[in-house]
């Protein structure tokens, strides 16, 4: 016998005898390396995917609600020009804060770092979008009727504001994808992007026909 | 139990099924793709409440209505205001848009400056604060006046008119001296023309919006001649109405393109010209027999000049243009109903020749087109600025009546710069506003040799120029769009009208308003020229100037006087209450022969001239990188400059299209390349002003060329001024 046949004879006889083991062994290893993965992409990745940032101080936008007339609009209102105006500037808060209302830590960080020095707050807009998106307010307040909620969520209703989280790779927030890393929606505003856009325009049939090529709306009625 | 490659495989099996059930690769692919589309090298600018705030634009004497666009405090466009005075029609032309290139660049003067020197010897500049910087420059000016030495100060402004360089002006005259100068303009000539000719001491209006034929002695009315916008609206309805244009020019600009007719007349022969027209006009009896026997003085005189000098024959020599074209566009010009000559070459950033211009005042007058719709009106002098005299001491009244150093008449910015060249003591400080003398004036290397040699010089410039560069403290002004000031306008506007210039943002720089600055270095020294400033500050004393019209003027954006009512009368100012055809002064003048170009013929065969377009800025402002990019390569091709040619010229000299060649002249050499234009004559140059500058910054300096390096000044023997309309040069390849 060649030590070549040896070799295959004691080969075959092992593989014989422990043959259902090594099967439940290899699918050990698959359901590692699935779980693993599984933990990775579901666990790992979207925790390294975002950074989170901090709001220059804390606001309560519940609060606020309840001081003002106009409800949101009061200080997310619209210009004479159309335009929509985002966040308040300073100009606006001095309106009422140009001395400390109340104690607490966030008003002396907002009255010392920004009022007594004049600077604007760079706040962090959760729903920003990215520059190369046209997106119009008044289109879809003033035109198609749609409340802030259907967008903004009950941002009216919160006492704090979550923490700001920046995709590392895009540099957007975590909004517009959805905190759900799946993609997976239950409201309306838990994502933003541009399916989502889509979506609401299919389901209302606001589909306007500006390119003559393809019947529907052009690329730049959304994009830059 | 052993590692074994199959378990290796599963895992990794495992791994992928696993990844591909994870959000991982496609949220990764979603990323990278918008990842792939971040450009952070292109500017996202910042979203914000648009307003609009309308001022007068200063970069050109146009002074048009503008409108400018903002995002919360940033100014993001210029656009035109429509219905203002010198631009009825709106819109903005390609310098007023680059404006904002101006307000935001990064090179500009940050704050005041001192130059002092480094430990190798050699000048710095050191910022300073502003308190310091009046008190140097007042510290300097008490000196000399200490001395008994304050004739020896002079100012330079980039024009007369206005609040602003008034108060420079009282400065001059409060402190003790005789030395406040301008920068020289088509304007200084017309005016000369208009006070001889009808007693009126102004400006020329120019009713190009009314005329039915234009005979342009070389203006570049869709150039940048004037206002521009309104000339090219006016060339336009002038077009459209099937009116006439005629342009003298030697070379093809787009003025002559859209002619009617182009007459190209040797350069510097413009005057016999006119004159020969004149000839036509008298002989044939096509003149405006009404207004000459009724509305004028000295016709027979004239007449009698033009018969014996300039016939058509004679003329048809001395131009190149033939006796018969000479005599149709005289008759042409005579029989149209509203015909109006225009004078001034290029931009009319030069003052030209005193003949050519009291020659073409002549064919105004023949055909009666004077003070008249469609024709040449006298505009009076704005006389809104009614300060008390400012009060004079002994030593200011010395100072004030002390001879010139450019000599008495007329004063001139070359004669004054020749005479401290020739005498530096004569001149121990000079103050130079809203000019750069060092690079717009013809034969500025000899200006910059004659600035270098004042002991001290201070600029209020914003920008680093060639003039700046050579200051021993720079006090920059606001800009235009971060200052309030007055604009007189003229540059042919047929109704008075003050414009406001009002800030559309803050300050960008630690730079001070010219008017503050002048007031605080007369409060600095004190006594009688203190005195002569009872303003705070320069915002009280425009408002208070203004008067009753600053509401009005505040809220419309300009203050316009009300058109004066249309007589029968021509309304002239002289003595006899005539037009004057013809006496001793303009007989003079009309004999004063521009002297020939510098340079032997010889040696020098060719001719250069410069010409105007209005892609290209060539005054105080210079070139914004917009404008840069649109000039076209036959004009400027990286940092080389061309010089265009007739085809035959360049035959002769054995040059090609793009070939490089050395371009020399009496007044210095330079490497250019050559453009062959067949719409040039041969034997003529053309270079474009407004390139060459050797300061500023990486946008500007170092290209091209600069055509006042080339070309020196001629004094007009009428004027003083300068009349110079080219050089003899020589063209070699290189």
């Amino acid at each position: 016998m060649s030590s070549h046949d040896k070799y295959q004879s004691h080969g075959d006889s092992h593989s014989s005898a422990k043959a259902p083991d090594e099967g439940a062994y290899i699918f050990l290893f698959f359901l590692i390396g699935f779980a693993l993965s599984m933990v990775v992409g579901w666990g790992v990745f979207p925790t390294l995917l975002y950074s989170k940032k901090h709001q220059p101080f804390d606001f309560n936008h519940k609060q606020h609600l309840q001081i003002v007339d106009n409800g949101c609009q009061s200080c997310h209102f619209f210009r004479t020009d159309g335009s929509f105006s985002g966040s308040p500037r300073l100009a606006q808060c001095v309106g009422c804060h140009n001395e400390m209302q109340g104690q607490s830590e966030s008003e002396k960080a907002f009255f010392e770092q920004y009022v007594v020095q004049g600077r604007e707050v760079p706040w962090l807009v959760y729903s920003r979008q990215p520059d190369c998106v046209f997106f119009s307010h008044a289109a879809h307040i003033h035109g198609a009727k749609l409340d802030c909620v259907t967008c903004h969520g009950h941002m009216a209703a919160s006492e704090n504001l979550k923490s700001y989280e920046q995709n590392r790779i895009t540099g957007y927030s975590r909004d517009l994808w959805g905190r759900n890393i799946s993609g997976l929606k239950h409201n309306s505003w838990d994502r933003m992007k541009m399916d989502d856009c889509a979506e609401c325009h299919a389901r209302y049939q606001v589909v306007h026909d500006s390119s003559v090529q393809t019947g529907r709306d052009a690329c730049f009625v959304c994009h830059k | 139990m052993k590692l074994s490659r199959r378990c290796f495989l599963s895992f990794s099996i495992g791994g992928a099924v696993g990844t591909a059930l994870s959000p991982l690769p496609w949220k990764l692919t979603d990323d990278l793709s918008i990842w792939s589309q971040n450009w952070p090298w292109t500017p996202v600018p910042p979203d914000g409440e648009s307003t609009y705030v309308d001022s007068t634009c200063m970069l050109c004497p146009g002074h048009c209505g503008i409108r400018v666009r903002k995002i919360d405090q940033r100014a993001v466009k210029i656009e035109g205001q429509e219905n203002t005075v010198l631009n009825p029609g709106g819109g903005v032309c390609l310098l007023g848009l680059s404006g904002l290139q101006l307000l935001y660049s990064p090179t500009r003067v940050k704050g005041p400056l001192r130059k002092i020197k480094d430990d190798k010897g050699l000048p710095k500049w050191e910022s300073i604060s502003w308190s310091l910087a009046i008190e140097e420059v007042a510290k300097q000016l008490m000196d000399l006046r200490a001395q008994g030495r304050s004739h020896t100060v002079a100012s330079l402004v980039g024009q007369e008119d206005g609040t602003v360089p008034q108060l420079l002006k009282r400065l001059i005259k409060a402190y003790g001296s005789p030395h406040f100068y301008h920068m020289p303009s088509v304007e200084d000539t017309q005016g000369a023309v208009l006070s001889l000719s009808q007693g009126i001491d102004g400006f020329v209006g120019l009713d190009v919006e009314n005329a039915d034929y234009i005979l342009s002695f070389g203006s570049a009315l869709l150039d940048g001649f004037g206002s521009p916008l309104r000339m090219m609206r006016a060339i336009n309805r002038l077009k459209e109405q099937k009116g006439t244009l005629v342009q003298i020019e030697p070379r093809l600009s787009n003025t002559a393109a859209k002619a009617d007719l182009w007459l190209a007349a040797k350069p510097g022969t413009e005057a016999d010209l006119a004159l020969g027209m004149a000839h036509v006009l008298i002989n044939q009896r096509r003149f405006n027999e009404d207004f000459i026997y009724n509305h004028t003085e000295g016709f027979e005189l004239f007449a009698v000049m033009v018969r014996n000098s300039y016939t058509p024959e004679a003329v048809a020599v001395t131009t190149g243009i033939d006796a018969a074209t000479i005599t149709q566009t005289a008759l042409a010009f005579a029989a149209a109903k509203r015909p109006l000559a225009i004078f001034g070459h290029g931009k009319g950033q030069a003052p030209g020749s005193m003949r050519e211009a009291a020659a073409v005042n002549a064919l105004n007058a023949l055909v009666g087109n004077i003070n008249r719709p469609g024709g040449l009106h006298a505009m009076p002098a704005y006389d809104y600025i009614d300060w008390p005299a400012p009060f004079l001491d002994g030593i200011a009244y010395a100072g004030f009546n002390a001879k010139r150093v450019d000599g008495s008449g007329t004063p001139s910015v070359h004669r004054f710069f020749e005479a401290v060249d020739a005498a530096p003591e004569k001149l121990q400080l000079l103050m130079i506003a809203e000019a750069n003398p060092s690079y717009s004036l013809t034969g500025c290397g000899k200006i910059k040799q004659a600035i270098k040699k004042i002991p001290f010089v201070v600029s209020f410039s914003s920008f680093m120029d060639e003039t700046a560069m050579q200051a021993d403290l720079i006090l920059p002004n606001h800009l235009y769009l971060e200052r309030w000031e007055d604009i007189p306008m003229r540059a042919g506007a047929v109704r008075q009208t003050v414009g406001l210039c009002r800030p559309v943002v803050a300050p960008q720089q630690n730079t001070q308003h010219l008017g503050d600055t002048v007031i605080q270095i007369a409060k600095a020294l004190k006594g009688t020229v203190a005195q002569s400033f009872p303003w705070d500050n320069y915002y009280a004393c425009l408002k208070q100037t203004m008067g009753n019209q600053w509401q009005d003027m505040n809220a419309k954006g300009a203050w316009e006087k009300e058109p004066a009512v249309v007589s029968p009368e021509p309304g002239f100012k002289t003595e006899s209450g005539k037009l004057v055809m013809m006496n001793e002064p303009l007989k003079k003048i009309l004999g004063a022969i521009v002297p020939a170009p510098e340079g032997d013929e010889k040696k020098f065969p060719l001719q250069l001239v410069a010409y105007d377009s209005i892609r290209l800025s060539s005054g105080y402002i210079g070139n914004p990188p917009f404008m840069n990019k649109v000039l076209p390569d036959t004009v400027l091709k990286g940092n080389e400059g061309f010089v265009e040619l007739n085809p035959e010229t360049a035959g002769k000299l054995g040059l090609a299209e793009g070939q490089s060649a050395i371009l020399t002249t009496p007044h210095g050499q330079v490497k250019v390349r050559v453009h062959l234009n067949h719409g040039i004559m041969p034997g003529l140059l053309a270079m474009a002003r407004g390139l060459g500058h050797t300061a500023y910054d990486g946008y500007l300096s170092g290209k091209g060329v600069n055509t006042n390096e080339l070309i020196g000044p001629v004094e007009d023997p009428a004027s003083g001024l300068d009349a110079a309309w080219g050089i003899q040069a020589i063209l070699a390849k290189a």
